[in-house]
């Protein structure tokens, strides 16, 4: 397949997998919120700075916004045009990617696409998201979902479906350490204590935002506490947005791209994917937070970003960078 | 006659409808019917389905007058314009004459100038036209097609007489509309197609695909499985979906320039699993862009070394290099000229008539008579350099007459053709919108033409220019049989 075709594939799964993310973060943390005792100009800052921290995206805001609360922040992480990384922007840079490989998707993908990426850019949504924002999000989740269902329905599971896959888990696993590193920016209030009913709280949106409460209570049904929470996003085996799970996919994927056969690499992909697989699977949550939750987190980001460039480089590689597209790297 | 067409106008043209006020011609019966038949509000509905359906598959043209890139959809009528087959094979036959003269008079120009030299066409014209190519002089095109994908505009006038308006010899555009076009009908009118034969279009992919697999080039290395490929400018030019549809339609890869490289006169795609050699490209890039190092040095869009590759017989473009002159609005008026000269026979689609101002005989009536003639620059397209006498501005026509008087080859004059009309969807109401016809001809093993074409209609009233930049629309085209 095209090289071209390859990398446009891969980002328009990365962006729309990143459109979902950023819903479910703002999701999470307006309900949070709603929940707090944070108020005035100090407690609106401390409620949405992380949000910004976890995204890094702190010094374009500054640019943009004079103060940080629940509509700046959501405006900027949802319409900005500004924001490169917002949920429209990142639908439509989904969609100009669909529209470059066409011929190489379903239609049914590609209206998919383009249904949200107008909707998004109509006055039904604005409508919908001063109404209840909550709401809206929700529909973004959805509407992401339908994509992937559409996707693994319509789409042969070949050499374009792989790549598909690497963008969407290396995506997924980029969003979810975010996620999770959002409770390291999340100040405990005044006089609570870690584990006390607010940390709970904060670790229980954790998991909600990864779609990961229903499915962590099955196993846990005790106290939900930081080392198991952790334990269960980080670390699961089977649960799809684990970063563990994720970046089992992201490797199966390059392995059945190449032909190589797991546990073996013959591409430098393949090789860093695999041995953050075993890092993954041989580690335990001990381990994690002896070194510190948000080092391991931050290491795992560069990790996956390592992988994300090994595989540009063998597949993608006769891109000149002054004539491709320029994509913005996670 | 039901309140739809109770109050049309015929007005003072041909009409493809109606023969005279009231009286439909036979091959619109049952459309008339099944339209009349229509309750209150169900055109709008179904004119709503239609730009949704249009809106939803991305089916949309760019328009970058506003800076904003807009992507907007070509204005679609739900009323369709009918063709008997008895009309239709007579059109069929005009075509097939004169892209038959067309492609030997390419092979002519690039070779022997036989037709210059026993002076049917001055010398000059040749030599003076924007899009003639001299490089390319004795050079041989695999099985000797120039225009492989041609698509001639088509008017009536007011006796309903064909007449060709122009040959897009280069690369014509729209097709993608005719094969939408017919989709969306499909589907807002399924049992209209039960009770009316309506000839498919469906195969235009394949036709393409055959012939474009027909004319693989000499040294390709498995002629009879040579690989394909649409190059398109990208993303951003208006005619994208088009690109990407054909592609899709027939199942090859669509590329921009950059994912091609030349090595050593071979052109290669640059894929996952390494370099894969083309054989045959579907080009929608112009001559002047398809490769720096030969024609301008500052297209992006192309591919350096593409133009060697194509001489040393290694790889195809479709449509061939250099027909751009046969484009050239000078050497139109020298069309039917051509099909006496190649073929020994009378045009079966005559020309619009026309002045060269060239000729001087020709420019002092022009410039004589300006406010009544259309006139047309030798070498722009889509509307653009034209001038509409009865229509335009005094200063408009000086603007003109000094141009002419400067630059004599580059105009051409022809009186102001009114158009046939159709019976459109404006408003709510129906009423009659000149339209013109683009039928697209494949040259290739043998000469084919999908039934019918585009039919583009002036939607804004009085308007005689169909071009989507300048509020034109378009129609399904039907070839029914009857008379």
């Amino acid at each position: 397949m095209l090289s071209r075709v390859a990398d446009s594939l891969y980002w328009m799964a990365r962006y729309i997998e990143r459109a979902e993310n950023n819903s479910r973060i703002l999701d999470v943390n307006l309900q949070v919120t709603l929940d707090d005792e944070n108020t005035g100009v100090d407690g609106d800052k401390i409620d949405w700075e992380p949000i910004l921290a976890s995204l890094e995206d702190q010094k374009l805001f500054n640019s943009l916004y004079e103060v940080t609360n629940a509509d700046t922040v959501c405006e900027f992480v949802t319409f900005a045009k500004e924001n490169p990384n917002s949920i429209r922007s990142s639908v439509a840079a989904a969609r100009e990617n669909a529209r470059t490989v066409r011929e190489y998707i379903s239609s049914e993908m590609w209206e998919r696409i383009n249904g949200l990426y107008l909707w998004l850019n109509s006055p039904a949504a604005r409508q919908m998201f001063a109404s209840s924002a909550i709401d809206f999000f929700r529909h973004v989740v959805d509407c992401s979902h339908q994509f992937h269902g559409t996707t693994a329905a319509t789409l042969t599971h070949g050499e374009g479906w792989h790549f598909l896959q690497i963008g969407k888990y290396l995506e997924r696993a980029d969003s979810t350490s975010r996620i999770l590193d959002l409770k390291y920016h999340i100040l405990l209030p005044r006089g609570e204590e870690v584990g006390g009913n607010v940390d709970t709280i904060q670790w229980q949106a954790v998991l909600k935002s990864c779609s990961a409460f229903e499915a962590y209570r099955k196993i846990h049904t005790g106290q939900v506490t930081p080392w198991s929470v952790a334990e269960f996003i980080l670390l699961h085996d089977s649960f799809p947005r684990s970063i563990r799970f994720c970046v089992e996919g992201v490797d199966a994927a390059l392995h059945r791209i190449s032909g190589c056969e797991r546990g073996h690499f013959c591409t430098d992909a393949e090789r860093l994917s695999g041995r953050l697989c075993s890092d993954l699977n041989f580690t335990r949550i001990a381990d994690v937070f002896k070194i510190g939750l948000h080092e391991y987190l931050d290491g795992i980001q560069l990790r996956l970003i390592e992988i994300s460039s090994a595989m540009h480089s063998k597949y993608c590689e006769w891109m000149e960078p002054a004539g491709g597209q320029e994509q913005q790297q996670a | 006659m039901g309140q739809l067409f109770g109050n049309y106008d015929v007005g003072d043209f041909y009409d493809e409808m109606f023969a005279a006020p009231g009286q439909v011609r036979p091959h619109y019966r049952e459309v008339l019917e099944r339209f009349e038949g229509m309750v209150d509000g169900e055109v709008e509905r179904k004119q709503a389905l239609a730009t949704a359906t249009f809106l939803n598959q991305g089916i949309t043209f760019t328009v970058y007058s506003d800076n904003q890139g807009t992507e907007r959809i070509f204005p679609f009528d739900l009323f369709p314009r009918i063709i008997p087959s008895e009309e239709w094979e007579h059109v069929e036959r005009g075509l097939v004459q004169r892209i038959q003269a067309l492609n030997q008079f390419l092979h002519d120009i690039y070779h022997e100038q036989r037709i210059v030299k026993e002076g049917i066409i001055p010398e000059e014209v040749v030599k003076s036209a924007k899009h003639f190519r001299p490089e390319f002089m004795g050079f041989d095109v695999p099985k000797d097609i120039y225009i492989h994908i041609c698509g001639s505009d088509l008017i009536r006038d007011h006796e309903g007489k064909y007449l060709v308006l122009e040959d897009n010899g280069r690369c014509p555009s729209g097709v993608s509309y005719v094969l939408e076009n017919r989709q969306v009908m499909k589907r807002v009118f399924p049992q209209l197609f039960g009770r009316v034969k309506v000839r498919p279009v469906d195969h235009y992919g394949q036709e393409l695909l055959n012939l474009l697999r027909h004319v693989a080039p000499p040294n390709c290395p498995k002629p009879e499985e040579p690989t394909v490929v649409l190059l398109t400018p990208g993303i951003y030019n208006s005619a994208y979906f088009e690109h990407s549809y054909l592609a899709r339609a027939m199942g090859i890869e669509i590329v921009v320039g950059q994912d091609l490289i030349v090595r050593d006169d071979v052109v290669y795609m640059k894929t996952t699993k390494g370099l894969k050699r083309v054989d045959v490209i579907y080009r929608r890039i112009d001559d002047d862009f398809i490769d720096p190092t030969v024609f301008r040095k500052d297209s992006v869009l192309g591919v350096p070394g593409i133009v060697g590759a194509y001489r040393k017989g290694n790889v195809n473009l479709a449509n061939a290099i250099g027909t751009g002159i046969a484009d050239d609005k000078v050497m139109y008026y020298f069309v039917p000229r051509m099909i006496k000269f190649y073929l020994g026979e009378e045009p079966i689609l005559p020309n619009v008539p026309t002045w060269l101002t060239m000729f001087e005989k020709d420019r002092k009536y022009v410039l004589d008579h300006l406010p009544e003639l259309v006139i047309k620059s030798a070498n722009e397209s889509g509307g653009y350099g034209m001038l509409i006498g009865p229509h335009a501005t005094k200063e408009e026509h000086e603007k003109f007459r000094q141009a002419i008087i400067q630059d004599p080859r580059n105009y051409v004059a022809q009186p102001v053709i009114s158009l046939s009309r159709s019976p459109s969807f404006c408003d709510g109401v129906v009423e009659g919108r000149h339209v013109d016809l683009r039928p697209y001809i494949l040259s290739g093993e043998k000469i084919t033409i999908i039934p019918g074409g585009l039919t583009r209609v002036a939607l804004r009233k009085g308007s005689l220019v169909v071009n989507s930049s300048q509020g034109g629309g378009s129609k399904d085209s039907w070839v029914v049989d009857g008379e």
